[in-house]
């Protein structure tokens, strides 16, 4: 590699570096991302004029079809559609490395040139790859409702999933001794494909935002790798900005969801199944209409809106920030309570109000707005059902018993808008729906908005 | 190839840098961070665009599909980050 080259690379690098710096408040952010973009275009280009480049012809062919696809995705897709995008991307990047992989060591083996060393990198890469692509095609397929979204599980599922990882493991380890044994290679890239599906067909919806910050992690990894593999810093750069970027999300959520890793990887299997219809003790709840909600609305100060994933799935957004501009013109302060692991991954709540021209500012941290909740009149919930739970706080004896939680009980009034009376995702009565401040507005959750919206613009 | 300790040490440096750094990104900004670090690792292209760009058959049918996928989340990737920061904007207080 030549001189010029490096120092291309090496720029590239800072570029990537302070572009995600950009990220750290959205004023700075898009100037960020063009940073990003540079580094990328100096990358390319540098390696097509750098390095030894015989044919052309399929390097066009596939920059072509690549981008005419992603930008298409990119156009195209609907918000409400980001985190299959996400899931989707992941699994591109990772098989990019795969092959990379693949072909770096047909190219050395012929060569013979497989050193102990490159043979860890190959393998590394092409783990992570393997498993990523998988892993993220059948996120993708359960957030796309292609494959069932509850967890699939089975006797012994635990016992195979680990018998599989260590198997492959053991080919690995192999294969860095005995690196020209071919027919192991593959065998070890068919086992990780597996891996990858095994290891999440057992988790379900809610805990997508972890496993889509594992996999973005993992196909960092699997980058880095192939920086290792073809001696690249650029690549390895990258690759670990990717990777712990991925993991510290993973980490914030599975905080968020008081969890371990290991227990939203594992936790599906053998997690005893909650009895609703013993918990459904009929209790008395008090009903909202459409009239008393703005009536309280009315008379309150300070509103707080908590969304969830049914204010995602309902499409309610643009209809939430019409209630919200509708109050803010009464001289109401709104303000917007994200919990972290709301919605499907990782800022999803903040992406769809963010689309339906909500300003950032008033996006607030679960953090920032709990210590001052006991001081908000009124708090929508609105298709969130988990992370409101008071059980969370109180009973030892629930499964998410530790979460942090949004105290929205601690406000005035509480209006939670729901469907029905049907549990949350994790199965779990919530309390909150018998507390005395608590008012239930039934329905679908665009429709009541709607409803309300119409019923504030009557005045 | 004889073993060299110098890209471990970058991988580990670029790690922390990149702990660092990420700890301060605004939870507004989760999601497209994800889609800017999911463009970012699409600098696989580069490994990808020399395999496409060999003398062999397998490494040219093999780095095209590289390519195509690396370039997919590149350019997809930047220009989904675009149109998700776009739409982060404040609103100047009417009062």
């Amino acid at each position: 590699m030549t001189y010029a080259m490096e120092v291309v690379y090496l720029f590239s690098s800072i570029l990537f570096i302070m572009g995600l710096r950009g990220l750290s408040h959205p004023e700075t952010a898009r100037r960020g991302m063009h940073m990003a973009e540079l580094g990328m275009l100096f990358a390319v280009i540098g390696t097509l004029v750098g390095k030894q480049i015989v044919t052309w012809e399929w390097i066009i062919a596939g920059i072509a079809i690549g981008s005419a696809i992603g930008a298409a995705m990119a156009i195209f897709m609907p918000m409400t559609a980001m985190p299959q995008r996400i899931a989707l991307s992941h699994a591109f990047g990772a098989l990019a490395a795969v092959l990379v992989g693949v072909n770096e060591y047909i190219e050395k083996g012929h060569l013979g040139e497989l050193s102990n060393g490159l043979m860890s990198a190959i393998g590394f890469e092409v783990l992570f790859g393997a498993l990523t692509v998988t892993g993220s095609l059948m996120a993708f397929g359960k957030l796309n409702e292609m494959i069932k979204g509850a967890p699939i599980t089975y006797k012994g599922q635990n016992f195979v999933n680990i018998s599989l990882f260590f198997i492959t493991i053991g080919m690995f380890v192999y294969l860095i001794f005995f690196p020209y044994d071919y027919v192991t290679f593959y065998w070890m890239i068919g086992l990780s494909f597996l891996i990858g599906i095994f290891i999440v067909l057992p988790i379900g919806g809610a805990d997508m935002p972890v496993v889509i910050s594992l996999m973005n992690s993992y196909a960092g990894l699997a980058a880095a790798a192939t920086g290792f593999a073809i001696d690249n810093k650029v690549l390895i750069i990258a690759g670990s900005l990717d990777g712990s970027s991925g993991f510290i999300l993973s980490i914030i959520m599975s905080k968020a969801m008081n969890r371990s890793f290991t227990n939203v990887l594992f936790g599906a299997v053998g997690s005893p199944q909650v009895d609703t219809t013993a918990l459904a003790e009929q209790r008395p709840i008090s009903r909202f209409s459409i009239e008393d909600t703005k009536f309280v609305l009315e008379q309150a100060e300070r509103v707080v809106i908590v969304p969830g994933y049914g204010m995602a799935v309902a499409q309610a957004q643009h209809t939430v920030r019409e209630l919200s501009d509708a109050l803010e013109q009464r001289g109401i302060k709104v303000e917007f309570a994200i919990h972290p692991v709301a919605g499907r991954m990782p800022g999803h709540m903040n992406v769809l109000l963010a689309e339906a021209n909500v300003s950032y500012d008033q996006l607030l941290e679960m953090e920032v707005i709990n210590p001052t909740m006991d001081t908000v009149d009124v708090c929508i919930v609105i298709g969130a059902n988990d992370v409101v739970n008071p059980a969370a706080r109180s009973d030892k004896g629930s499964p998410i018993y530790g979460m942090p939680i949004i105290n929205v009980d601690k406000a005035k009034t509480v209006i939670v808008m729901k469907r029905s009376m049907a549990t949350g995702f994790a199965g779990i009565e919530n309390p909150l729906f018998y507390e005395p401040n608590t008012k239930m507005l039934f329905g679908d959750a665009k429709h009541v908005m709607q409803e309300l919206v119409a019923e504030f613009k009557k005045v | 190839m004889p073993f060299s300790i110098d890209p471990i040490y970058i991988l580990v440096l670029a790690g922390f840098v990149g702990f660092e750094i990420i700890k301060k990104v605004t939870p507004t900004l989760h999601t497209p961070l994800m889609s800017a670090t999911n463009a970012i690792s699409g600098i696989s292209l580069v490994g990808s665009l020399v395999a496409a760009g060999s003398d062999h058959m397998t490494g040219q049918i093999l780095g095209f599909v590289a390519v195509t996928a690396a370039t997919i989340n590149v350019v997809g990737g930047f220009m989904i980050t675009e149109r998700m920061l776009k739409m982060f904007k404040k609103k100047e207080k009417k009062s």
